[in-house]
């Protein structure tokens, strides 16, 4: 009834690679338009792989009304999210990790819930109130609803990485005369470094990418995705190439970093054996 | 171990809700209010009445059946080719072949991919003079280039979406699966082989019932947000084809009218509780891996 082994083998290896052509060809399809000529993506008949490579479109784009200052808009957004997550998220993530208390299953349930409501019904309202607050077209309050979103990744993914972190480690250095909090932050903390960084960067491309809340919540102070997005009607194809180019370039760079870590969120589950 | 020390970690009441209390009051000011804040803007009018004018005003709109049926055909069809698509990348990386773990990542990549880029890359496919035509002239298959995305092919452009948004949310899909499959204790798996069971069988009776929390947490993560899919179809399909957040992004956005908008919020709310209800209730089981 079984197949021969080298059968088996080759039927494996040739659904493995057409999934990876699958997942490959679109990002090499979009690297390709976005270094064709700016005029070549109107032609037709069009070949496939352009006359020649050209850094026409990507020099138009980024020399186009408002995307370095987007650009810049965004890396800071980025940054402040980062901040805000790790310095309210992380705490929690330890808590969870380190103690048994009442409400800890409530706590890591009712925190997934909170990921599960439309980013809609965040981010109309918050507009209506940050008119209120002040807060409406700064980046700080796009920064703010993006720690919102990403909170709840954070606390799952730092708790994740304090489990990973022997708590007897903790208790000797507090045999050894440490306080509570420095042995936290001379033997916990050095040993989740690299988790953390990775949990950082997570959250980093969470906000990177976020369109919904940022064009809402903006109208000068515009966000990369949020200035393409609402211009991109008016725009023509080369830049919405280069565009679509340029935004999967750092997320793709992070996750490359993060990739160990990814099964953090799901279940606990690790990619390391 | 030191008793009067686990004392002092197990039973430090007070240290973990310090510890969480920042998470609860972030939480609270920009989750719960918004939320709330969110109903009223849905439900009152702004001399302070209660009011359904709303949600008729929405439901009135020439594009609200439109963007309802499209919301929900997207996440009927997406959502289940993507389970069967990330059960296959799944079990393919879990036979731990030489290079499994790489492709493991390769399969993940899309996940670092927004769905404004994801629409704007599968645009680059699909446009009038796009890759895919290209190719299909190069081939030899056709002359003149097909319209894919436009008012006169509506079947095509939707399909355009299906395949950008199976392409960029199939991943989230895979990892949480291979994460069920890595908590299946090999016990089993020695066992069903003891036994006889072996390849599609062994899929079939062993691996596929004890993964089943992990197919259900994502199957209800994957179609709340394909219910939600808004970028994807704006940067592919334009207005063509109408989605509720895109309705709830165009009623704030264009409209300004914060009301109409939260009333499209506040319908992907109740229609996301009632999808996550129903599967619960229909596929019997709790929410185990959802809650670690």
């Amino acid at each position: 009834m079984s197949f021969p082994y080298l059968l088996r083998r080759t039927l494996l290896y040739m659904a493995v690679f057409s999934f990876a052509i699958w997942v490959l060809i679109p990002i090499v399809l979009i690297g390709i338009s976005a270094f064709t000529p700016k005029n070549e993506v109107y032609a037709w008949p069009r070949p496939i792989i352009p006359s020649h490579f050209s850094l026409e479109t990507m020099s138009f784009f980024l020399h186009s009304y408002g995307v370095v200052r987007s650009l810049l808009n965004s890396v800071w957004v980025a940054l402040l999210t980062l901040a805000f997550t790790l310095a309210i998220g992380a705490p929690a993530g330890y808590a969870v990790a380190r103690f048994r208390f009442r409400g800890r299953e409530g706590f890591r349930l009712g925190i997934l819930i909170t990921r599960m409501f439309p980013t809609a019904l965040l981010a109309v309202p918050l507009a209506v109130m940050y008119l209120k607050w002040g807060l409406y077209d700064t980046l700080i309050g796009v920064a703010l609803i993006h720690t919102a979103m990403a909170l709840p990744f954070a606390v799952i993914i730092t708790t994740g990485i304090f489990m990973g972190v022997p708590k007897d480690l903790e208790e000797a250095a507090m045999t050894l005369g440490c306080s509570r909090f420095g042995a936290f932050a001379r033997v916990a903390l050095p040993l989740a470094l690299p988790g953390l960084a990775a949990a950082a960067m997570f959250t980093f491309v969470i906000s990177w990418n976020e369109v919904f809340a940022a064009s809402i919540l903006t109208v000068n102070n515009r966000t990369l995705p949020a200035h393409i997005l609402t211009t991109i009607q008016a725009s023509p194809l080369y830049f919405r190439f280069a565009g679509g180019f340029f935004m999967i370039l750092p997320a793709l760079f992070f996750m490359f970093f993060i990739r160990r870590y990814l099964f953090h969120m799901w279940g606990g589950a690790t990619a390391e054996r | 171990m030191n008793a009067g020390l686990r004392k002092l970690l197990g039973t430090d009441t007070l240290l973990p809700y310090w510890l969480l209390l920042p998470t609860l009051a972030f939480i609270g000011v920009f989750f719960l209010t918004p939320l709330v804040k969110a109903i009223i803007l849905a439900f009152r009018s702004d001399s302070g009445t209660l009011t359904l004018e709303y949600f008729r005003r929405m439901v009135a709109d020439t594009r609200f059946l439109d963007a309802l049926k499209y919301t929900f055909l997207l996440a009927i069809t997406i959502v289940p080719i993507q389970v069967v698509t990330a059960l296959a990348m799944a079990l393919l990386v879990n036979t731990g072949f030489k290079g499994s773990r790489f492709f493991l990542y390769l399969f993940a990549l899309p996940l670092g991919i927004s769905d404004l880029a994801a629409g704007l890359i599968w645009l680059s496919v699909f446009t009038q003079h796009g890759f895919l035509n290209s190719v299909l002239y190069h081939l030899g298959v056709i002359q003149r280039p097909i319209y894919f995305i436009s008012y006169q092919n509506i079947g095509l452009t939707f399909l355009a979406v299906v395949v950008a948004e199976h392409w960029r949310a199939t991943a989230i899909v895979m990892v949480i699966l291979v994460a069920g499959l890595q908590m299946i204790s090999k016990d089993y798996l020695e066992a069903a082989e003891v036994l006889g069971a072996r390849g599609w069988k062994k899929i079939w009776y062993v691996i596929l019932p004890l993964l089943k929390p992990s197919l259900q947490s994502a199957l209800i993560i994957r179609t709340i947000f394909a219910l939600q899919t808004f970028a994807v179809v704006l940067a592919l399909a334009g207005d063509i084809i109408p989605v509720l957040a895109g309705e709830a992004y165009f009623w704030h956005f264009l409209y300004h009218n914060s009301h109409i908008a939260s009333a499209y919020a506040v319908l992907l709310m109740a229609i996301s509780i009632a999808m996550t209800w129903g599967y619960l209730r229909f596929l019997r089981s709790r929410m185990e891996v959802i809650r670690g």
